[in-house]
């Protein structure tokens, strides 16, 4: 019998599936088991953030940051606060810089509590979802204590953050501090040694650091190939270069390295956490400049010049000079960067985003090509992809 | 200007002098103002260059300026990991004429280029997949550009009858509301009608 050529089989996978991490549409063109070639259609949750953006006050705009990778809201607001305040040609003061990293990396923690445990329960694991998310929830509780808000929290707006910490929260987070090295080692035990998921994850997903760098990669996905690259290290901002922390890299650059990065900057965290706290200043948590920060509630009271600023502040805004910048954080999932251009009003004239995910599932077709159905999952996971920040 | 940013531009002056066409700093970051035509050779140099070595492509993006001649500003944002350095290029560009692609040169321009083509509706010419990437199938138009309306032209919903999601035009139940906040104490320099004053103004001009 002659040998037909067989069409390859269209697999359509999402966009509602519980490994898709959001609403992913891949299609998967299939040899058998083997994916010759992978697809993703992304916009699913498209909002058009950027758009609205610019039809809002720059306050009004910080909320958005909350919406796009919501398992890590802070880092986000932070980048457009950087952004603007560089614009403004203002400086935070150092309480303030020190309650920002101080949450940027409680989010950080939160981040990667959820993708080790989702991705582990992609791969089949499912007691570290259950472990990680009772600690993810005291973080959550710690954010709602801070901002009001468990997950949108519009804290770190330009100029500082909104209010200062409530007393005894600095006791609490030292607390969660003790405690939760005891769980990053259980879980540690549950995953790192476990044969079924090493199976799934060693040399699964192999990025080399000429590919990580030629598709843009950034965060554990860079460092997962061995690249010590951290901007909270190469280009420091706020007070990170005042802060003692190591930078972990992975070696061969697959998926198992990914986890273990993740899993070890979790540990580092909490060692500026620590530090955080023990050096937490005294002082104002907004730059004292009422054109830009609202005044305080007493002060209005009393002051009618204080009430102008504060109904100028909330009905028009501030304007913010000409010019443009492209200001990047070390976000969880790696490099987010707002790039602002403003014409002199109190709206930006355009706000671009740029979402690590966005770069990293790019080559999700380059990634995937030659692997089994089952390992796609497996390397989506390991990106850490979010679909509020890939679709914006 | 940091001496790295000027070694850079000195070492683009000397060999690509076409492709620069102005180089500018502005709060301690480089931008590198180009053509479309020379794109690709500034680029590559960029990338391959021992002293630029600008490995990774970060984000492109485009600026409407509808007033303009040609209206799109398409920028790129570039990182080196080596020396630690962040460069900006910046080409002016319009609806019709397409902008080369850098997919040859940086992987990661293929999703980037599809974003601005599906947003801003710049064209890039070989690029190996130009189809939209965030919008709906089937969309129509370029969402960030300043003339397409924050509301859109269609809404869907699904309908009872035909059993599928219809497209509809966008019906409002209140007229859209832009806020105009320039003050005429900070936003004009001159009220209406007073003529005299910018005669005045223009004399001061002369003379300074």
């Amino acid at each position: 019998m002659a040998e037909a050529a067989i069409k390859p089989l269209t697999l359509n996978f999402g966009p509602q599936h519980p490994a898709a991490h959001g609403v992913l549409r891949l299609v998967l063109e299939m040899d058998g088991e083997v994916i010759e070639r992978a697809d993703p259609h992304i916009g699913l949750l498209h909002r058009g953030t950027e758009k609205l953006i610019e039809y809002k006050t720059y306050l009004q705009a910080v909320p958005y940051f909350d919406r796009l990778d919501y398992v890590s809201p802070m880092n986000q607001e932070h980048a457009f606060a950087l952004a603007t305040e560089k614009l403004l040609g203002i400086q935070v003061p150092p309480r303030a810089q020190y309650i920002r990293v101080l949450f940027s990396e409680l989010t950080r923690i939160a981040n990667h509590l959820l993708n080790i445990t989702t991705f582990a329960l992609d791969v089949g694991a499912m007691t570290p979802l259950l472990w990680g998310f009772e600690e993810r929830e005291k973080i959550m509780e710690f954010y709602e204590r801070v901002s009001g808000a468990r997950l949108h929290s519009a804290y770190f707006r330009p100029g500082g953050v909104h209010q200062d910490l409530p007393a005894g929260l600095l006791d609490d987070i030292g607390r969660f501090c003790e405690s939760f090295p005891k769980v990053i080692d259980d879980l540690e035990d549950l995953l790192t040694g476990n044969r079924i998921f090493l199976q799934r994850t060693v040399d699964i997903g192999v990025v080399p650091v000429e590919t990580a760098l030629d598709w843009g990669f950034t965060g554990p996905m860079l460092r997962g190939s061995g690249v010590p690259w951290d901007l909270r290290r190469a280009q420091p901002y706020e007070c990170y270069d005042q802060l003692d922390f190591q930078i972990p890299v992975g070696k061969s650059g697959d998926c198992f390295d990914r986890y273990l990065v993740r899993m070890e900057e979790m540990r580092q965290s909490l060692r500026i956490i620590e530090q955080c706290i023990e050096k937490m200043p005294d002082g104002p948590v907004m730059v004292e400049n009422q054109k830009i920060t609202p005044p305080r509630r007493g002060e209005m009271k009393r002051s009618m010049e204080a009430l102008i600023h504060h109904f100028k502040l909330y009905t028009e805004g501030y304007h913010v000079p000409p010019g443009e910048t492209y200001t990047a954080v070390e976000a969880p999932k790696g490099e987010f960067a707002v790039y602002l251009v403003s014409d002199g009003s109190n709206r930006p004239y355009k706000c671009k985003i740029r979402a690590p995910g966005f770069a990293h599932l790019a080559a999700m077709d380059h990634l995937c090509r030659g692997h089994m159905l089952a390992d796609s999952v497996a390397i989506l996971g390991s990106m850490d992809i979010v679909f509020g920040e890939v679709d914006r | 200007m940091i001496p790295a940013h000027k070694d850079l531009i000195d070492q683009l002056e000397a060999s690509q002098p076409d492709a620069l066409m102005q180089a500018e700093e502005i709060r301690g970051e480089l931008i590198l103002w180009t053509e479309r035509e020379h794109l690709i050779p500034l680029a590559t140099f960029l990338r391959d260059n021992p002293n630029a070595l600008f490995k990774q492509l970060m984000d492109i993006t485009a600026v409407d300026h509808p007033q303009r001649e040609r209206r799109f500003e398409v920028v790129y944002n570039l990182l080196s990991l080596k020396h630690n350095l962040r460069v900006r290029i910046k080409l002016p560009t319009d609806e019709e004429t397409a902008v080369p692609s850098l997919c040859g040169v940086f992987s990661s321009a293929n999703w980037f280029e599809r974003e601005t083509w599906d947003l801003y509706g710049v064209f890039f010419s070989d690029h190996p997949d130009l189809r939209r990437i965030l919008t709906d199938y089937g969309f129509e138009g370029h969402p960030l550009r300043k003339d397409f309306p924050l509301t859109g032209y269609v809404e869907l919903r699904y309908d009872e009858e035909l059993k599928r999601v219809v497209y509809e035009p966008v019906s409002l139940r209140q007229e859209f509301r832009g806020f105009d906040f320039e003050s005429p104490w900070e936003g004009m320099l001159h009220l209406p009608g007073d003529e005299k004053a910018e005669a005045a103004d223009s004399e001061d001009g002369g003379k300074a």
